[in-house]
Formats: structure tokens, C-alpha cells, sequence
């Protein structure tokens, strides 16, 4: 435990210490948000406000984006000489893994409040109690800490910090194909069926009913599962694989 | 095994695929000696240390490390070891302080403990005014010592280090080895690898020469170089058949083959009496041999004098 608190502690020093990582995961999701909201939004027409509609949307994208550089820092770490370092000094393979997850964590809450108070100040207006505000925070870090240990798994299956970069392309194509920033309904109809059935659908129709006090119905419990099921099979596979790549 | 050692290796095997690259290695390295482990690239150096510090299984055999088994005692045998590898185990982001620190942390050790440590150890390495200086900005010696205090901040009973000076500057490489020689000499056992004879003359006790995997040779510096030679004789020859019938006289000595110059390499101390010895020995009509020369021996030679083979190679 006291090792995977170290490691949590290095991971966050070394994100502060490359500024233009920093920047980018802090600035692309506000950017994102602006452009959604001044750009696409006036072509939009869904019945409520679309910077109201879209925030949750952001939020998922923001928590996506963040988690994904995980694959990279983890992968970074496997390729250069100091896990041979750690192993010797016996520390566990989880407590390292842990350490990046948890520090994917604490950079994406501080994102994820700098998304919110960029959001109220172009207009977005919640109706959420503190109760429905504080659960939609829960479900969205849930979904950062399962998709942080996705991108963990992904850093470790792959062998360069150039390919582990694709996370965040690939994560962001289920952020976009999803009802993130439009409605299903709005789709191709052959993208319909991918786009609601895949996580980021529930999720952000979960934050987006409890900010918006509409009723989140069976959304929660799906994205509950989701989160849960991805959050088994990656913390399985990146075990299995840093197993195999320390073999 | 013996309470003496603190390394002992009985038959490891080790194989990536289809190319071994231990072949049934034994090692006995006494508590608190320095201990070189000699090859080219290749011979399986990274590999030994890989399986002695626990990062990596062997196929077959059985090593012990500070009395405790590898590969059943892992936890037991990474409590009493450390590694510095040939690629610098550091944070480049980190400051020099906050690497030492950190691996202090993981060391259990408590954080003003840990703190004082680092501090000692930047003082020891020559560090102290680079401490609050990012890894990133460091030379590459700089780096390599950090590394290696690194390693030390948990004091451990036996160190290794893998090819501890490739790559450094003649300085660098010269502080390297004092610092060396320093950790020799506070009573730990140190084992490492090399690919230079001078380093491990200068540093080791005693001295394992592995090629392809295997042994070939185990002694002090002293005692290998009595074997190999320091000097090599090498004679040139008047035609290519000439070339060839000195080659078969010379048989397994002959340390150099070079058919194009016409020459043919044995080792020699150098004296008048081998020389003379060597030149009837190797063309006793004297017809053969137009001239010679006494060189200097080579890594290559030591290689290949003790791998018995006179192979055609492009060793550095």
C-alpha cells in the first residue's frame, strides 16, 4: 500500500513536470467544449439548451483524454530501465500500476472541475442537488479510474510510447460515437446500435439525467456494470500482462 | 551451500527461443570480493545478472543469492541486492534528490530517514550541488553515479552492476571506478560485468570469462593473463600454402587468422626464448615465416586464446 503511495506521488511530480502534457489534457477538453458549444452548436437542434446538453458529453470526453495518457506514462515506464529497478527493489507490479491509475485520478478531478467552471461560465446551468451533483461525480470517476486501468492494459500490451499514444484516438472514437454530444437517434442508422450499446452511451447519459434532474432510469445501472466489467478485465489483463512482459 | 558465498550458481540454463544463451553456468563468488564477469556482447553477461537479481527465471539450475534461493525467495534475495543496469534506472523528470528520496520510500524507509540517506548519498557521489537539478540535465556520468547511489539507498549485501562504465568518457569512467572501489572496500560483494580486461583487472578479485554462454576461463587477473599471454606473436607468411601449414602447426594456440595479410596470431610473453621457441616450433624448415612482430594482446586475444578457437571475428 505504502509503495503504490509513493508511486501515486511520483506519477503526479512527473506530470507536473512535463508542462505541455499538462496543458494539453487541462486545455483540450475546454477547447473542445468552446468549439461544441459556439461552432456546432448553433446547427444543432435538440430541444434544450445544447451547452446544458453537451457539458456531460465534455466531461466524458475530458475523462477519456486524461485517462488515456496513462497508456503512455505505464508503457513509458516498461521500456526504459527503471521497472527492472523497482522489481528489484521488490515492489509490486500492482503497487506500480496502481500508482499511475491513481494519479490518472487525481489529474482528471483537477480537469474535471476546470471543465465545470469553464462550463458555468459559458452558460450551463444545472438544476442538480448537491446529492445528484456528488453521484454524477462518483459515476464520472468511476469511469475515469476503468478506463485509466483500460489504458493501463493498453500501455502494456504495447511496446512503444508511440503506439500507446493511440489510446487516446481510439478512446475518443467511443466518446464521439456515442450520445456525447448528440442524440443516438441523430446517427447514421448503422452506427445507431454500436452507439448505444457501448459505454460511453450510459455513462454520460447517467451524468447528464443527474445533472439535469431527468430521470437516469436504467442508464445507471449499465453504466454501473459497464464501468465495473471493464474495470475487472483490464485490471486482469494488465496483471497477466505485466506478468508476462517481467516473465 | 556455503555460508561464505555470496553468490553461488550451479548449472543454469537459459534460452530465448531457439538460441541458448546460458549454457549449464557455474558460479561460487565469495562474501565481500569484487567479481568480474568478462565477455563480448553476446556471451550472456545481462542475462546471468537478469536470473542472479531475480528478473528473470532460469530454465534449468539452481542459483542462490546472499544464501537464499532466486527463484523460491525472491522477496528474501531483492531485500539484500540491488541492480544499476546498463540503461539508467532514474526519473528524467525527477530531480537528483527526489529519485534518491523516492527509492528510499520504497525502501520502507522512513521519510526523514529516507531523506538524510539521499543526502549522504549525494555527498558520497559527488552530487550534492546537482541534487535539485532534474535527472534530465545531467551528463552521462553524472547520471550513471546517480543510478548507482541509487541502488545503494537501501544498503545493500551484495550489488550488481551491469557494464557499469560502457558508454562513459575516459574521466567518467576513471571516477566510476573509484567509486568502485570504494563500495568494494566497505565490505560489500559487488558483482560485475564488463567487456573491458582493463576494468576488470583493476577492479576484481577474481575474474569469469563467459563466452557463448559458457565458462572458459575463472582465476585472478594474474592467473588468466599467465594463461593468455600478453603479448602476441604474430608471424607472416611467404604464400598462401605456407599460410595454411603454419595455421595447422599453431592448431588451437593460434589466437589471430588472417588469410588475406598472410598472417597467423599466437599469444607470447614475449621473451627471446619463446619467440625463438615458437618460430621453429611453427616452421621448422624455415621457409615458411618471411617475418614477425610482437603486438600487444587484445581483448580479441584473450577471447579467443581462451575459447580455444581461432575464429574469424569483429569483436570490439
Amino acid at each position: 500500500m505504502s509503495s503504490a503511495l509513493t508511486m501515486t506521488a511520483r506519477s503526479l511530480r512527473l506530470a507536473t513536470r512535463s508542462p505541455d502534457a499538462l496543458l494539453t489534457a487541462l486545455l483540450l477538453p475546454v477547447m473542445l467544449m468552446v468549439v461544441f458549444v459556439y461552432l456546432f452548436g448553433g446547427a444543432v437542434r435538440i430541444g434544450t439548451s445544447y451547452v446544458s446538453y453537451v457539458v456531460p458529453g465534455v466531461l466524458l470526453l475530458c475523462a477519456v483524454i486524461g485517462a488515456a495518457s496513462t497508456a503512455v506514462t505505464v508503457c513509458q515506464d516498461m521500456t526504459g530501465g527503471i521497472i527492472d529497478r523497482f522489481r528489484s527493489m521488490n515492489v509490486p507490479g500492482t503497487a506500480i500500476l496502481a500508482g499511475h491509475v491513481a494519479a490518472s485520478l487525481l489529474r482528471n478531478i483537477a480537469s474535471t472541475l476546470l471543465v465545470i467552471a469553464v462550463a458555468f461560465g459559458i452558460g450551463f446551468r444545472p438544476h442538480a442537488t448537491p446529492a445528484r451533483f456528488a453521484a454524477a461525480l462518483v459515476v464520472l470517476l468511476l469511469f475515469v479510474v476503468a478506463v485509466s486501468w483500460l489504458a493501463a492494459a493498453f500501455g502494456l500490451l504495447v511496446s512503444s510510447a508511440e503506439a500507446a499514444g493511440g489510446a487516446m484516438f481510439l478512446f475518443m472514437f467511443f466518446s464521439y460515437a456515442s450520445s456525447a454530444f448528440v442524440p443516438v437517434r441523430t446517427l447514421p442508422w448503422w452506427l445507431r446500435g454500436f452507439a448505444a450499446h457501448q459505454p460511453a452511451t450510459p455513462v454520460t447519459e447517467t451524468i447528464r439525467g443527474l445533472l439535469l434532474r431527468e430521470p437516469v432510469g436504467a442508464h445507471l445501472g449499465i453504466a454501473l456494470a459497464w464501468c465495473a466489467g471493464l474495470l475487472a478485465v483490464s485490471v486482469a489483463v494488465s496483471v497477466f500482462a505485466f506478468r508476462r512482459r517481467t516473465a | 551451500m556455503s555460508e561464505e558465498l555470496a553468490i553461488h550458481a550451479s548449472g543454469l540454463v537459459k534460452s530465448y527461443g531457439d538460441v541458448r544463451v546460458l549454457d549449464s553456468l557455474d558460479l561460487r563468488v565469495p562474501r565481500g570480493s569484487v567479481f568480474a564477469l568478462l565477455g563480448p556482447n553476446g556471451a550472456g553477461k545481462t542475462t546471468t545478472v537478469r536470473i542472479l537479481a531475480t528478473l528473470s527465471r532460469p530454465d534449468a539450475g539452481q542459483a542462490w543469492v546472499a544464501g537464499f534461493d532466486v527463484v523460491r525467495d525472491r522477496p528474501r534475495v531483492r531485500r539484500r541486492i540491488s541492480l544499476t543496469g546498463q540503461f539508467a534506472a532514474l526519473d528524467e523528470g525527477q530531480t537528483g534528490e527526489e529519485n534518491l528520496r523516492m527509492m528510499g520510500a520504497l525502501a520502507r524507509l522512513p521519510r526523514t530517514a529516507a531523506r538524510r540517506r539521499a543526502a549522504e548519498l549525494l555527498e558520497q557521489f559527488d552530487l550534492t550541488a546537482a541534487g535539485r537539478r532534474r535527472v534530465s540535465t545531467y551528463s552521462g556520468g553524472m547520471r550513471r553515479r546517480l543510478d548507482l547511489a541509487a541502488s545503494l539507498v537501501a544498503r545493500p549485501e551484495v550489488i550488481f552492476l551491469d557494464e557499469p562504465s560502457t558508454g562513459l568518457d575516459l574521466p567518467s569512467r576513471q571516477t566510476m571506478w573509484h567509486v568502485i572501489e570504494g563500495l568494494a572496500a566497505s565490505g560489500v560483494t559487488v558483482f560485475l560485468t564488463t567487456q573491458y580486461l582493463e576494468e576488470a583487472d583493476r577492479l576484481a578479485d577474481q575474474i569469469a570469462v563467459l563466452d557463448g554462454g559458457r565458462l572458459v576461463a575463472q582465476g585472478t587477473a594474474a592467473e588468466l593473463k599467465r594463461r593468455v599471454g600478453t603479448r602476441r606473436l604474430d608471424l607472416a607468411c611467404v604464400s598462401a600454402q605456407a599460410w595454411a601449414e603454419v595455421a595447422g602447426r599453431c592448431g588451437d594456440r593460434a589466437v589471430h587468422l588472417d588469410e588475406a595479410s598472410l598472417t597467423v596470431g599466437v599469444p607470447t610473453d614475449g621473451s627471446a626464448a619463446q619467440v625463438r621457441a615458437l618460430l621453429d616450433e611453427a616452421d621448422p624448415g624455415r621457409r615458411l615465416i618471411a617475418s614477425f612482430v610482437v603486438r600487444e594482446a587484445t581483448l580479441d586475444d584473450v577471447f579467443l586464446t581462451l575459447t580455444g578457437t581461432a575464429k574469424e571475428t569483429t569483436r570490439v
